[in-house]
This record gives C-alpha cells, sequence and structure tokens, in this order.
C-alpha cells in the first residue's frame, strides 16, 4: 500500500508541478537559512575539550580598582596579574596548573638563504601540554624540571616544523628565536580546537600558535610578550615594574579532578586574596571565580551576537515558509475534493485517505528538505566568503547537520500537513458528488 | 463599498485560508522591517569617517630582531628615505592605526588624582608630521613642533607635555564648548600634566565597535621599539605604485628587520567592517527572499481560490460583471487580506524589535520604517494578486453554462 501512495503522490506531485515547485522551494530556503545558522551556531558553542572540560577550570580574581570596578563590577577581570600568577604557580595547590600569556618572536633559519620568520607564540607553563591534551607527531612537552631551571626549550607546531624543518623529526635540534639557540623538545600533530578555549581573550576562533616556549622567557625579556593587556593603575619605569604592576595580562588554568577539590581550591583562593588584602591590594569585595571550560565560554559570550541574531531571524523564516507550505498544501487538497468525495464514496476510509495525503505531504518534505541541504552548504560558503577567516572552519555541515536538515525538513512538512490533511479527510463525499 | 461587504462574507467561508496569508504576511513585515533596520544601523556604523585620507595612504609593520640593533638612527634614516621618495607626501612611525583592531588606550581627567573620573581614549605616538602624514584636519590649536617629539623607551612611563585630541574628544571634556579645550590641561596616568594644543576634526580609534571609537589623541613619541608601524601618504593615484617600492626600499637597506604587511587603509577598512559587511548582505538576501516566497504563495493560493471559482466567476460575467470588476473583486480581497496582516505585522515588528533591543542591545525602530513595512507589503500584495486576477477576469461568461 506504501508504495501505491508513494506512486500516487509524486503523480499528484507531478501534475500541479508549479504548485509543487513553489512548496519545494519554500520549504528548501526555510531549511537552507535554518540549518546554515544552526550549523554555525553549533560550532561556535561547541565544547572544544569534551573529555575534560568539567576538570579544567579558569581563574579569575577581582584585583581591580575599587573605584572604577572592572565591568562595572559584574564580573571579575578576565585576566591575572602577573604577580597572583606566580603566586598561584609557586603555591601549586592544583593536580595541574598552566600560566600563560601570548608572546611573538623572529626566527632566524640556519639556512642562511631563508628568510627570517615571525612567529605567534605561546609562553606558558609545562602542564600545558597535559591539561588540553595537546597531540604530539614528534617528543613532547617539557617538563615541570625544565620550567624550574628555566631552559630553553620549545615545542614547534607542524607547520612551522614543516617550515624549518622539512617535516622531519626536529627533536634534539635547535632553532635560533629572538637571538637565542633553543632546543626542539615536541613537534605538535594538527591542533585545533574551535573555539580556541584556552585563550579567548585575543580572539576565540583564532589559529593555535606557532611556537610554544616556557612562560619564564617572558619574564627573563628573552621573548616579546603581546596579547591583550589592561591596567587601571599607573605603572613605574622599565619591565619590572611592569611585572609588579597592577596590569592584567596572564592566563591561569587549573585542572582539578572531584568537586572536592574544587571546594578546596576556591578556598584556597580566599585565603590568598585576604592575605594580599594586608598588602592593600584586592580592595574590592571577593569574587573569585572558577569557571569550567563550558562555563568560561558562555561567561565571555563566544558566540557572537550576530550568529544568534540570525539563528532567530532564520527561524522566523523557517515558519514564515511553513505557513506558506500549510497555505499551499490546503489549497491544493481541497481543489482534490471531488476526487476524494468519489473515492470516499467507493469506501476509502478517512484512514487511508490520511495516510494518502500525508504520505504526499512528508514526499515534498523530503524533496525540500534535499534541497534545504544543498542550499545550506551554499549557505556556508557563502559565509565563509563572506566573513572570512573569522568563520574559517566554523561553515561545514558534517553527517549529523545533514541528517538534521532532513528530518528537521520531514518533521515540519509533515506538521504543515497535518490540518490541511484533516480537512482533506473530513470533505463530504455527498455534497461533492452532487456538484458534478 | 457594497463589494467590500461581499468579500468580507466570501472570504469568512474560507477563514483558514485567508488567516494563513495574513499570517505569512504578518511575519514577513515583522522580519522584513527588524532587518532593515539593523541594515541601517550597521551602514550607519559603517559610514562614518575615520578622519584619514584612506584613498592616498597605507602602511606596513617593522620588525626588528637584529641585536645591539641602533633603533632610533635607523628610523630617522628610513623616515628621511620614505619621505623624500617621490610621489610621498610624508611619512611617520605610529604605534596602531586607526579601524585595525588593535592599539593602545589611555584615560585623561580633568584633575589629578586616583578617584577621580577619567574619560578613555585612544592614544597614538606620532612626531610633528603626522598631522600631514594621515590627512588629518586641523580646526583649532596648533601643530607639535619637532622639538616637543620625545624619545620613548619601552615600558617607559612617562608621558610627553603636549597632546592633540578630536573634536569628539573635545566636545566629550568641554561640553559645553570644545573650543575651551586648546590650552588646557588635563591629567593622563592619574597625575602626570598634559597640555591640549591643537583639536582635528577627526580621527577614529583602532576599534569600531568601541562606543568612545571617535575619541583619539596624539602624543609627540618616537618609539624605541623592537616593532612598529610606518604609516604613509603619497599623492592621489600613486599609493598603488609606491607600495612595493618603499617595502623593497626598507627591506634592502638593512637586513635586521622583517617588512611585513603592507596593508592601505582602504583595505583595513574593509576588513574592519567585514563582519558587519557580511550581515548585511545576508540580511539583505534573508528580505529579498522572503518577500519572493510570501509574493509568489499569494500567487500560488489566488490561482488556486480563481480555479476553484471559475464557475461562480463565469456565472458572474455572465450575469454582466465586467472584467475590471472581476479584476477589482481580486485585488479588493487581498487588499483586505494584506491590511489585516498587515495590521499584526506592524505589532509584530514592534514586539520584535523589542525583543531584539532587550536581547542584543539594538536601538527601538523608527517610524518612518514601519510606514514604509506598511507600504512595501500593500505593493507586494497587490503585485502579486495582478497576475491571477487578470486570469480571472479573462474567465469567459459562457464558463457558467458549461459543466466541468
Amino acid at each position: 500500500m506504501f508504495n501505491y501512495y508513494l506512486r500516487l503522490a509524486w503523480i499528484s506531485i507531478l501534475r500541479h508541478w508549479g504548485l509543487s515547485l513553489l512548496m519545494v522551494c519554500a520549504i528548501g530556503l526555510g531549511i537552507g537559512a535554518a540549518m546554515t545558522t544552526i550549523t554555525v551556531n553549533y560550532l561556535m558553542s561547541a565544547n572544544p575539550i569534551p573529555e575534560k572540560s568539567e576538570q579544567l577550570y579558569y581563574v579569575q580574581l577581582d584585583s581591580w580598582d575599587v573605584n572604577d570596578p572592572f565591568d562595572d563590577g559584574l564580573n571579575p577581570p578576565d585576566q591575572l596579574t602577573f604577580t597572583d600568577s606566580t603566586n598561584l604557580m609557586r603555591a601549586n595547590k592544583a593536580f595541574r596548573q598552566n600560566v600563560q600569556a601570548q608572546a611573538f618572536g623572529v626566527i632566524e633559519p640556519a639556512n642562511p638563504e631563508m628568510l627570517p620568520l615571525i612567529v605567534n607564540g605561546r609562553a606558558n607553563s609545562a602542564d600545558f601540554f597535559t591539561m588540553f591534551n595537546v597531540p604530539f607527531i614528534y617528543g613532547s612537552g617539557w617538563s615541570r624540571t625544565s620550567d624550574d631551571s628555566k631552559e630553553f626549550v620549545v615545542v614547534l607546531s607542524k607547520e612551522t616544523n614543516e617550515k624549518l624543518f622539512g617535516g622531519e623529526d626536529s627533536v634534539g635540534k635547535s632553532i635560533k628565536l629572538e637571538g637565542n639557540m633553543f632546543r626542539v623538545v615536541g613537534v605538535i600533530d594538527n591542533w585545533q580546537p574551535k573555539p580556541r578555549f584556552y585563550d579567548i581573550t585575543t580572539g576565540a576562533f583564532n589559529d593555535t600558535e606557532d611556537i610554544f616556549v616556557p612562560f619564564h622567557l617572558i619574564v627573563d625579556e628573552k621573548i616579546s610578550r603581546s596579547g591583550n593587556t589592561n591596567c587601571w593603575k599607573p605603572t613605574g619605569d622599565g619591565f619590572q615594574a611592569f611585572l609588579a604592576s597592577e596590569c592584567i595580562w596572564t592566563q591561569f588554568w587549573v585542572q582539578l579532578k572531584t568537586e572536592q577539590d574544587k571546594a578546596d581550591y576556591l578556598q584556597f583562593l580566599s585565603a590568598y586574596v585576604q592575605e594580599q588584602k594586608q598588602f592593600g591590594r584586592f580592595q574590592r569585595p571577593l569574587d573569585n571565580r572558577l569557571s569550567n571550560v563550558m562555563q568560561w565560554l558562555e561567561s565571555q559570550e563566544v558566540v557572537a551576537d550576530d550568529a544568534q541574531m540570525m539563528m532567530a531571524m532564520s527561524f522566523m523564516f523557517l515558519l514564515v515558509c511553513l505557513l506558506n507550505t500549510v497555505g499551499l498544501l490546503l489549497a491544493k487538497f481541497l481543489g482534490k475534493a471531488p476526487e476524494i468525495g468519489l473515492r470516499q464514496a467507493l469506501g476509502a476510509s478517512k484512514r487511508t485517505l490520511f495516510s494518502q495525503y500525508i504520505i504526499e505531504a512528508a514526499c515534498i518534505g523530503i524533496l525540500g528538505g534535499i534541497l534545504g541541504l544543498i542550499l545550506a552548504y551554499l549557505g556556508l560558503q557563502g559565509i565563509e566568503i563572506l566573513y572570512g577567516d573569522s568563520m574559517k572552519d566554523l561553515a561545514s555541515l558534517d553527517s549529523k547537520m545533514a541528517t538534521l536538515a532532513v528530518l528537521l525538513a520531514l518533521f515540519s512538512t509533515i506538521l504543515a500537513g497535518l490540518y490541511p490533511t484533516w480537512r482533506a479527510c473530513n470533505i463530504q463525499p455527498a455534497q461533492q458528488l452532487k456538484s458534478q | 463599498m457594497l463589494e467590500t461587504g461581499l468579500i468580507l462574507r466570501a472570504l469568512a467561508r474560507n477563514k483558514i485560508g485567508a488567516m494563513l496569508i495574513a499570517l505569512q504576511i504578518a511575519l514577513t513585515m515583522a522580519i522584513m522591517v527588524n532587518a532593515i533596520f539593523m541594515i541601517q544601523d550597521r551602514q550607519q556604523q559603517m559610514q562614518r569617517a575615520s578622519g584619514l585620507d584612506e584613498a592616498n595612504t597605507f602602511y606596513l609593520t617593522n620588525t626588528i630582531f637584529g641585536q645591539n640593533y641602533n633603533i632610533i638612527s635607523h628610523l630617522q634614516t628610513d623616515l628621511n628615505m620614505i619621505r623624500n621618495t617621490p610621489g610621498v607626501i610624508d611619512a611617520i612611525q605610529i604605534n596602531a592605526v586607526p579601524l585595525s583592531g588593535s592599539g593602545w588606550s589611555m584615560a585623561l581627567q580633568h584633575q589629578p588624582g586616583e578617584d577621580q573620573d577619567a574619560v578613555g581614549s585612544a592614544i597614538y605616538m606620532v612626531d610633528e608630521h603626522a598631522i600631514n602624514s594621515l590627512g588629518l584636519e586641523l580646526i583649532a590649536g596648533t601643530n607639535f613642533s619637532q622639538a616637543d617629539v620625545e624619545i620613548r623607551q619601552d615600558g617607559q612611563s612617562t608621558w610627553p607635555a603636549k597632546t592633540i585630541i578630536t573634536k569628539a574628544f573635545a566636545e566629550n571634556l568641554y561640553p559645553d564648548d570644545w573650543q575651551s579645550a586648546i590650552g588646557k590641561t588635563v591629567y593622563i596616568s592619574q597625575n602626570q600634566p598634559l597640555q591640549i594644543i591643537g583639536v582635528v576634526k577627526a580621527m577614529q580609534a583602532p576599534w569600531n565597535g568601541w562606543n568612545g571609537v571617535e575619541r583619539s589623541m596624539l602624543v609627540p613619541f618616537h618609539r624605541e621599539a623592537k616593532g612598529g608601524y610606518y604609516f604613509i601618504r603619497t599623492e592621489p593615484g600613486q599609493r598603488d605604485a609606491l607600495m612595493p617600492i618603499i617595502e623593497k626600499a626598507l627591506a634592502e637597506s638593512d637586513k635586521e628587520r622583517i617588512i611585513r604587511r603592507v596593508t592601505t587603509v582602504e583595505e583595513t577598512r574593509k576588513r574592519s567592517y567585514q563582519q558587519q559587511n557580511a550581515t548585511n548582505k545576508i540580511l539583505m538576501t534573508v528580505v529579498i527572499t522572503l518577500t519572493l516566497i510570501t509574493g509568489f504563495g499569494i500567487v500560488g493560493l489566488a490561482i488556486f481560490s480563481i480555479n476553484r471559482r471559475t464557475k461562480q466567476i463565469g456565472t458572474r460575467r455572465a450575469l454582466g460583471a465586467t472584467k475590471g470588476q472581476i479584476m477589482r473583486y481580486f485585488m479588493m480581497e487581498n487588499f483586505l487580506i494584506s491590511s489585516f496582516g498587515i495590521l499584526i505585522g506592524s505589532v509584530g515588528a514592534v514586539a520584535l524589535n523589542m525583543w531584539l533591543v532587550n536581547r542584543f542591545n539594538l536601538s527601538p525602530i523608527s517610524f518612518e520604517l514601519i510606514a514604509f513595512g506598511v507600504l512595501a507589503l500593500f505593493i507586494v500584495g497587490q503585485l502579486a494578486v495582478l497576475y491571477p486576477a487578470r486570469k480571472a477576469a479573462m474567465i469567459p461568461p459562457a464558463t457558467a453554462t458549461r459543466t466541468i
């Protein structure tokens, strides 16, 4: 029976091809628009490290101006002062901990024919690599001892290793960075968490860095710092005065395994801030925060307002398309009133009629879904072209999204088809037959 | 007017169909009006002048990696070389570029001290060639002199004695009379005095989304730093030819630095507003497709209802109705449905706007825009029904005598 209805549906779709085309187009456009924006939002709000996002915490302390609170007092500053992150690092109270900042430098390749290379870098602690599950092709991150003994070690990205060593195993070799020799200890495989959760102050969807070096190199002025710096109190002259200042420019992450560990760490932070208050610092009320990865991304509003607004708009757009479909289906089914009347007179039950017409609606839904999928694909390409680098890799359809698109189309068309089908089933056969 | 009652009674028999069209028109209107509103909002943002001579300026980054490198003497040589290149009007070293997204900011206050209110501003470190190089317009006071320019070490906390600010900043500091800013002393870094010696018409900050984007200040500094920008203004039409020439000359003149990212200010503006531009294009597409879908929906439904009423129309024609009357009937029918839809749509547009204002900090919609939406949808509705109505008018009276 199902196949027979399918054939009937097909015949009916072809007979009123103009109307069918209009419905398929409307559903296709609606689904295409909705899927495009859903995909962007879905990728923007994805969990970049699902296996341990619950254990990684970003630390915030309110060290800001008592007269002019950060973010109008709603949130503590988004970074830490060097003083605080160094103190927390030294206290070593967490299972793993990482202090970091963005850096940049120039690499002079050993081969004199090669041009010098400007690289984006990250200065971080040894735990960075284990905490954030960084994948390595060669070697590994450096050890905590390397941090303590202030070694000149470097981890290269796959791309940088490609440029400097032609992609071969470079562990143990040296590179000249900012005039100093650094020993390569590891090469990272392709690694591009989206969002780049470990540092969203410099752009949540930026590329990962070209090189990674120990944090102490910034302190010893062996590599230049970049990234955001925010100060509320005038600083003295020179770099040492800057390090001792109330400027925030470092980020601090800890890994805590249990809720108990988290509670303990919060307690430790309170004690720390209380202690600092004695030196005249932290004059604002106590507002220490530990946010896990997803909480942190949410509090920093990583999903762009534009993306959310577009999604809201596209759902309304889909609604218009569905209303359109309801209207057209209604017109189409009621147009068949004489035929329906005849079939009922010949003994077709309401159920049979219902399945027949709902199948017809579903067919249109599937066709619309396929069209919508194509349009969503094109729409995402368009978004990537229009928005450029900021949307790179954020605009791609995976099989999950594709299935969702077809299901959404099917579901919404059946929903749209319910009322017209119901009306079609309730046609009075006598009246229809009479007018003939 | 007799007809209106007739149409309404006919519509009452097919309430759902009419309601569906009306709802569709209402939603279309709500979305359309708000989308156009957002487009206008972004367009206004993009049209703000940066204050620079955008068509004839470009910049590049200079990153020094050589050890024991005399930054200041190289800076002088570089600037002399660029300024003496034929076709170049002027050039400066600068710490940030307007609209580029990255830069420095400082706050100024009227009185020294820790607990004073301060107004934030973008800060540009330049020399006395800045006004000429950037293409700014000095509207009050004087420019820096060569003697004002100090050398700034990295990490230095003291500031020069003079500053030039933008008119918008002057208005913010002296709301009663911005011209009174000239000669006044303000404080930077809480307690360092700074005298305002000049006011320029406009120069935007590096951040286009910042609400203080029009507030900028220039301070006379040559930076002794390992990274920085050279900003160059050329004679009209010479920019594109000079960009590679200057890049090459700088790169070859000394090998202990890297010259990169040679970029025009026009490109910077484009990149700066890329997101706004993209969003606008998408919103525009939404408005157009939405209107088309609604329009075609009306066409489809009208054709169907006319097909169903072929016999009635024929009968009316046979009883003496003119073609014009038949056409008018369907146009009127659409007008009534549209009116209803537009009425709901106007309320919906305001409601949607209120939600957007709440959720995304947009500003409230203007009455003109709603009026525009009303008009636009009436026109779309009438245009959409034109073809079906004409088709209806063409139905010959003889149809009445035929059975299907």
